[in-house]
């Protein structure tokens, strides 16, 4: 009785199951995720979990392509974009990843955020042949890796280039500096101190002192210390946000003035002011950082045309809970905004391939969102689409810029 | 004879499904399936033997970790999940002797702290774990992954459903119920309770290993906090003292923020939260307990 009823069970299963496979219809879409009225996007940022701050930049780029889509969408199609939390947890970007490429057929990923997130998905997107667009992570991976993962391509200026960019700052204006340098223990971190070395060259040899710190770490006091100890005139700090700030403070508290320099992703103006409220304006007075995108909270900018398009944006579709001043909001329009040019570039018949060869070959010299003349420029063997960026310098609670724009495009 | 009719029938409905679903569905069950088997350690340890592990997350990255070092280095995968359990068992054998010496709040905190101490530690040795970056590992089809996974779970449900009626799980259950009552029965109350630490732990680095192999991808941020205290929602939610609530509870921290998002993107974690209240106000004994009391009473009233 029970053997029997097993196998009529088995039967019936599978007689199921092979009905609705040969039901399923296949192929009813030429290109996944393009109609002639609609273009399917997807993405994934944390909406919740440690790193919800970096929220805005998928939210913005929202509200771009809100803008756009009331003006006339691209080549007469309206971009939807599904973006999804993924809490900053790889296992879970892929799953919601695999989710918008299978159910929903997505045309591409844009601006999924975080580097271990990006990593657990580009092998599965290029896998599938589904392109992995301006990644939000200046790891250079994501840009050099190209000859293996042909279908990703990242965006913002990577952190190699940005040491690069200090380093030939400092080559041409304290060729004598004694440099001390505080560094974030992972490939964030590392990246940054590999490239300032290789930048200085001969000169690499007036790093007196470099110090780490892991991200968990409480605090920086130990490390700082010990890079006041070596004597040093100039300090980089290659930390993130929290770090940074700290790092800041114990420098003006422990009486000691060097030349700070600080990477961009921790030169927000919440995390200066957070510095100095912490401690004083001799905290954050004369901090020189770089920066590629356009500062909204710099007066200078109110009249600006990009600045006024950003703000006109903001109130029209106004993504909640997010700050105008806010430096990641103008990523996220940036990046949207290339994201539409390279949709336009590619032309009415839209495929896979053709998006990845227009992101291939971007000249891009009109982004509203950059710092004025920081193009946006691809070929199929550079891939880092921002290597330009101005350095600014900190003061009376602004940045100004202090120099031209520094490229490290060869 | 019921359960044994339900349980294969469950088999072939388990075995038939990647057929008639869609791939990624498929995927999404492969890591139910690995969540039930880490759940299955905390139904042993915390359902059976009344000791308590807020950092079960911890040796679910030692098996991820271990699987990932050894399978780059060129390690079949079969050898990889057993180095897996074994080196999470040894810790949770440690763990075990730690917590001979705590009790209820003491033991949670302490293993809290360990669940907290995990993403440091592997981005400190970054030369072995490759630091925040983690490590790739080579990907497999859903299909493959899919029935490695249900089989191996089948197995070790199938082990832990023998081990826990015979004479260990009697001693177990004693020493939960009364410690002094079980060692006057001659029961080794050190051994049996690292014992449980180590299975327990074992079986959660076995569920690591698989869903470090179905992500083809391990590093410091999967091992979060957050993922200690999932798996506790899920044995909770399952059901604490049954070991198909395991089941249940893997299917629930799997689908849940999937759904939830599905609800709204924006408010997900605040959805699946209010379900998660919801669930414990009015199904406190967890799905498996309180829908298993229903049918004990039908059985009961059929006697």
């Amino acid at each position: 009785m029970s053997k029997r009823n097993t196998w009529s069970v088995t039967a019936i299963i599978t007689v199921i199951a092979l009905t609705l496979t040969l039901g399923i219809p296949t192929g009813a879409q030429s290109v996944p995720g393009v109609t002639p009225t609609q273009i399917l996007l997807g993405g994934t940022h944390p909406y919740s979990g440690p790193a919800a701050g970096y929220a805005s930049i998928g939210k913005c780029a929202l509200a771009y392509f809100a803008y756009v889509n009331d003006h006339g969408g691209v080549n007469g199609r309206k971009i939807v974009y599904e973006d999804k939390d993924d809490a900053y947890n790889p296992p879970q970007t892929l799953q919601l990843v695999r989710q918008m490429v299978e159910q929903d057929h997505v045309f591409a990923i844009f601006d999924s955020l975080g580097t271990p997130s990006n990593l657990a998905i580009r092998q599965y997107l290029n896998d599938n042949k589904v392109p992995q667009l301006y990644v939000a992570t200046g790891a250079t991976i994501f840009g050099s890796d190209y000859a293996k993962y042909p279908w990703t391509i990242g965006w913002q200026a990577n952190y190699h280039d940005e040491a690069a960019i200090f380093g030939k700052y400092l080559l041409k204006n304290a060729p004598n500096a004694k440099i001390a340098v505080l560094y974030q223990n992972d490939d964030f971190g590392q990246d940054y101190l590999d490239s300032l070395k290789a930048t200085l060259g001969p000169k690499a040899s007036q790093i007196v002192k470099a110090a780490s710190y892991e991200v968990t770490d409480p605090d920086v006091t130990s490390p700082v210390a010990s890079l006041k100890a070596s004597g040093a005139d100039t300090v980089f700090i290659f930390a993130t946000p929290k770090a940074a700030i700290q790092a800041m403070v114990t420098i003006a508290k422990m009486g000691w003035k060097p030349q700070v320099y600080l990477t961009s992703v921790s030169a927000s103006q919440a995390f200066m002011h957070a510095a100095t409220g912490a401690g004083t304006a001799a905290a954050t007075d004369g901090v020189i950082s770089a920066n590629y995108l356009k500062d909204p909270s710099d007066p200078a900018n109110a009249t600006d045309k990009g600045i006024v398009l950003y703000n006109a944006i903001l109130a029209k579709y106004p993504p909640p809970g997010v700050n105008a001043q806010d430096a990641n909001c103008v990523y996220g329009m940036g990046v949207a905004f290339t994201m539409v040019d390279t949709l336009k570039r590619t032309g009415k018949n839209l495929t896979r391939e053709a998006v990845m060869e227009a992101a291939t070959h971007l000249n891009e010299s009109d982004n509203p969102f950059l710092y004025a003349g920081v193009k946006v420029s691809t070929t199929p063997t550079d891939r880092f689409p921002i290597r330009e960026e101005v350095l600014i310098k900190y003061n009376a609670g602004a940045w100004k810029p202090i120099s031209g724009l520094i490229t490290n495009r060869y | 004879m019921v359960r044994l009719l339900g349980t294969a029938a469950f088999a072939v409905v388990v075995a038939a499904l990647p057929a008639v679903i869609p791939q990624y569905i498929t995927f999404e069950l492969t890591y139910a399936a690995a969540y039930a088997i880490a759940i299955v350690g905390l139904v042993i340890l915390i359902g059976r033997t009344g000791q308590i592990s807020l950092g079960h997350g911890a040796f679910l990255a030692v098996g991820g970790y271990t699987l990932a070092i050894l399978v780059t280095h060129g390690v079949p995968y079969g050898i990889g999940i057993v180095a897996a359990a074994l080196l999470a068992g040894i810790l949770g054998v440690a763990l075990g002797c730690v917590a001979l010496r705590l009790e209820g709040v003491y033991l949670a905190l302490a293993t809290f702290a360990l669940a907290t101490s995990v993403p440091a530690v592997l981005k400190r040795f970054s030369s072995l774990t490759g630091g925040a970056t983690g490590i790739s590992i080579p990907s497999h089809s859903e299909i493959e992954l899919y029935y490695l996974t249900w089989g191996i779970a089948a197995a070790l449900f199938a082990l832990a459903y023998v081990v826990l009626r015979g004479r260990v799980g009697l001693a177990l259950r004693a020493l939960r119920d009364s410690e002094l009552a079980a060692v006057s029965f001659g029961i080794n109350p050190v051994f049996y309770k690292t014992l449980a630490f180590g299975w327990s732990a074992a079986y959660a680095g076995v569920g690591g290993a698989l869903l470090a192999l179905a992500t083809a991808y391990v590093s410091p941020d999967v091992y979060s906090v957050a993922l200690s205290l999932n798996l506790l929602v899920g044995a909770v939610i399952g059901g604490l003292q049954l070991l198909w609530g395991a089941l249940l509870g893997g299917i629930v921290i799997e689908f849940f923020p999937l759904w939830s998002q599905a609800v709204s993107p924006a408010l997900a974690s605040v959805v699946y939260g209010v379900a998660l209240i919801l669930i414990m106000m009015f199904v406190p004994g967890g799905i498996a307990g309180t829908f298993g009391r229903r049918m004990s009473f039908i059985r009961r009233g059929h006697e």
